[in-house]
C-alpha cells in the first residue's frame, strides 16, 4: 500500500541557487499528485529530494523534514529509503549491459535474492503491471536497450516496481515520448494508483488533468498552490495559477 | 559560375584528405612490408624452439627471448591492469574533483608522455642496485609502470562514457553504490576498459630501452625470476647491432614475431569482447 509523505520547510541548494525555498506540503497516499510549474522552477529537486537523490550531486544541500510512515527520511539510511520510494527518470534509462529480464530483477537481485523462481515470478508480475509483459515474454533475454523507446521506459517502470516499493516518484516520465507510448504510461499510472502513492512531474498540463488526483503549482522555488486537481484547473485561488494555466507565462 | 568553384575546391580538398591518408599508409605498410620480406626467410621451427648459438654460428633461435618477452609481460600486467584499472575507478566514481584527483590526473598524463628509458634507469637505480642483479622482476616491473598510467586513462575515459543517468537509475532502485559500480557501471564500460589494457600490453611488449637497465639479456634460459632475462626487443636489438649475418637474419625473424605479437594481442583487444546481447 502507498504511504503519506509529509513536507515541512523543505529547503534544498544546488551550488549557490537556492532551488527550493521552504515548501510545505501533504501528498496522499494512494494518489496521483502531479507537480506542474514553468522549467527551473523546482519541481525536479523537489522529487529528487524525496528519495534523497538530490545530496547525491556534488555542491548540493538540503534542510527541512519529510515525513514517510512516522519517521523523518534523513533519519533513514538513504540506500534502504529508496527500496521504498521508487524513481522513473524522464528519459528511459535501462541498464545497458542486462538483458530485459536481467532489468527487471536488477533491484532485488543486486540486494541479495538469488533464487531463480522468485526473480522470475518477479520479474513477470512487474513486468505485468507494467503492461509490458505480452511484448517481452518471448525475448526476455534481449538487451533491454533493444526494445523501443516506450518500451524501455515501461521497462524502467517495471524495474522500479520489482522493488515494490510504496511510493513511486516520476520525473516527467512521458516528456521523451511520443503520444501512443504517453497514452500507454497514462493507464498504467491511473492502475497502479490503487497500490503506491505517485508523485509525478509534467510538463504536460493536459497530462495533470487526465490523470491525477490533486496537483501542485511550483514557481521559482515556492509551492504556490495544491489541491484537488479539478480545482487547481477549474477554480485556482492564487492569481500566478491562474496565468500559469491559462498559458499567459511559462 | 558559383557551383563550378565550389565543385572545384570539394575536389581538391578531397584529393588533399586521401593523399594524406595515402602518406599516413606508406611507412605502416612500408614497415611491415620490409620486415616480412626480410624476416620471413629467417623463420623456421628452430627459431621457436631453440637457444641462440654461439657468435657467428649460423641456426639457433629466440625460443628465451620469446619466452622471456611473454614472462615480462605477464608480471607487468599481473601489476599493472589492476592497479590502473583500481585507480581509473577511483578517479572517476569515487574522487573526480579534488585536488588529490586533479594531482595524480596530471602526473598520469606526464607519466604517458615520458621516455621510457628514463623508467628504465630508474628501475635500474630503485630495484636493480638494491637487489644486486638484473632480473625478470625488475623487467616486469619497469614494463608496468609504463602501462599503468596507459589503463588509467583508458579506464577513465571509458567510465565517463557511462551516462550519470545509468548510476542514477541503480541508485533509485536501493543498490548501494559500491553494487551499482561493480555490476551496473563497470559491466557497461567493460568492453572498453579490456580494450585498453589489451592495447596497452600491446603497447609494452614492443618495449627495449627499460629492459635494457632492468632484464638486461640473456643468451640462456633464465632459471628463475630473479635472474637476467632474454626479451625479443632486446635481442633483436643486440643482434642487429652484432658484425654477424646470420645474427642479423635472426633479428629480422625477432622482429616480425614481435610484429605479429602485437598484431595478435591488437586484433584479441578488439574481437575479444562482443557483448553478450546483439
Amino acid at each position: 500500500m502507498g504511504q503519506t509523505l509529509s513536507v515541512r520547510k523543505l529547503e534544498a541548494w544546488y551550488g549557490p541557487n537556492k532551488t527550493l525555498k521552504g515548501i510545505n506540503m501533504e501528498i496522499e497516499a494512494n494518489h496521483v499528485t502531479a507537480i506542474i510549474g514553468p522549467s527551473g522552477c523546482g519541481k525536479s529537486t523537489f522529487v529528487r529530494c524525496i528519495n534523497r537523490m538530490h545530496e547525491t550531486l556534488p555542491g548540493t544541500k538540503v534542510i527541512g523534514e519529510i515525513i514517510l510512515d512516522g519517521e523523518s527520511i534523513y533519519d533513514q539510511d538513504p540506500v534502504a529509503l529508496r527500496k521504498t520510494v521508487g524513481m522513473v527518470f524522464q528519459k528511459p534509462n535501462p541498464f545497458p549491459s542486462m538483458s530485459i529480464f536481467e532489468n527487471v530483477v536488477a533491484g532485488v537481485r543486486l540486494n541479495g535474492q538469488r533464487n531463480k523462481q522468485n526473480l522470475q515470478a518477479i520479474a513477470e508480475r512487474s513486468l505485468r503491471m507494467a503492461a509490458l509483459w505480452d511484448e517481452v515474454k518471448d525475448r526476455l533475454n534481449y538487451s533491454g536497450i533493444s526494445l523501443s523507446g516506450g518500451q524501455q521506459q515501461r521497462l524502467c517502470i517495471a524495474r522500479a516496481l520489482a522493488v515494490e516499493p510504496e511510493i513511486l516518484l516520476m520525473d516527467e516520465p512521458a516528456s521523451a515520448l511520443d503520444p501512443i507510448a504517453t497514452t500507454h504510461i497514462e493507464e498504467l499510472i491511473r492502475q497502479l494508483r490503487d497500490n503506491y502513492t505517485i508523485l509525478i512531474v509534467t510538463h504536460n498540463m493536459q497530462q495533470a488533468a487526465r490523470i491525477a488526483d490533486s496537483t501542485a503549482f511550483f514557481l521559482n522555488g515556492e509551492l504556490v498552490e495544491h489541491g484537488a486537481t479539478s480545482e487547481i484547473f477549474t477554480n485556482p485561488k492564487d492569481k500566478r495559477t491562474e496565468d500559469y494555466i491559462t498559458g499567459r507565462f511559462g | 559560375m558559383k557551383d563550378y568553384i565550389r565543385k572545384y575546391k570539394n575536389w581538391l580538398m578531397l584529393s588533399i584528405f586521401v593523399a594524406a591518408t595515402v602518406i599516413a599508409l606508406v611507412p605502416l605498410f612500408g614497415v611491415l612490408g620490409y620486415v616480412l620480406k626480410n624476416g620471413l626467410g629467417a623463420l623456421n621451427m628452430q627459431f621457436f624452439t631453440n637457444l641462440p648459438k654461439a657468435m657467428g654460428l649460423s641456426g639457433g633461435g629466440m625460443a628465451n627471448a620469446i619466452v622471456g618477452t611473454l614472462i615480462m609481460v605477464l608480471i607487468a600486467s599481473l601489476i599493472g591492469i589492476p592497479v590502473g584499472i583500481l585507480a581509473g575507478i577511483y578517479l572517476t566514481e569515487y574522487d573526480r574533483h579534488s585536488w588529490f584527483s586533479t594531482a595524480v590526473r596530471f602526473a598520469t598524463d606526464v607519466l604517458t608522455g615520458i621516455p621510457s628509458i628514463i623508467v628504465g634507469i630508474v628501475i635500474y637505480t630503485a630495484v636493480v642496485l638494491k637487489m644486486g642483479n638484473f632480473s625478470a622482476l625488475a623487467g616486469g616491473l619497469a614494463l608496468a609502470i609504463i602501462m599503468i598510467p596507459l589503463i588509467i586513462r583508458s579506464t577513465e575515459e571509458m567510465l565517463k562514457l557511462v551516462s550519470h543517468s545509468i548510476r542514477e537509475a541503480g541508485y533509485a532502485l536501493g543498490i548501494s553504490k559500491g553494487k551499482t559500480i561493480l555490476k551496473i557501471v563497470l559491466p557497461t564500460a567493460a568492453k572498453g576498459i579490456i580494450t585498453g589494457a589489451m592495447l596497452a600490453i600491446a603497447r609494452v611488449s614492443g618495449e627495449t630501452a627499460p629492459l635494457l637497465f632492468t632484464a638486461l639479456g640473456n643468451q640462456y634460459w633464465a632459471r628463475s625470476l630473479n635472474e637476467p632475462i632474454a626479451s625479443l626487443p632486446v635481442q633483436i636489438f643486440q643482434y642487429a647491432t652484432s658484425p654477424y649475418k646470420e645474427w642479423h637474419q635472426l633479428a629480422w625473424a625477432g622482429s616480425l614475431v614481435l610484429i605479429l605479437l602485437i598484431i595478435i594481442i591488437n586484433l584479441a583487444a578488439r574481437f575479444a569482447f562482443r557483448s553478450r546481447h546483439s
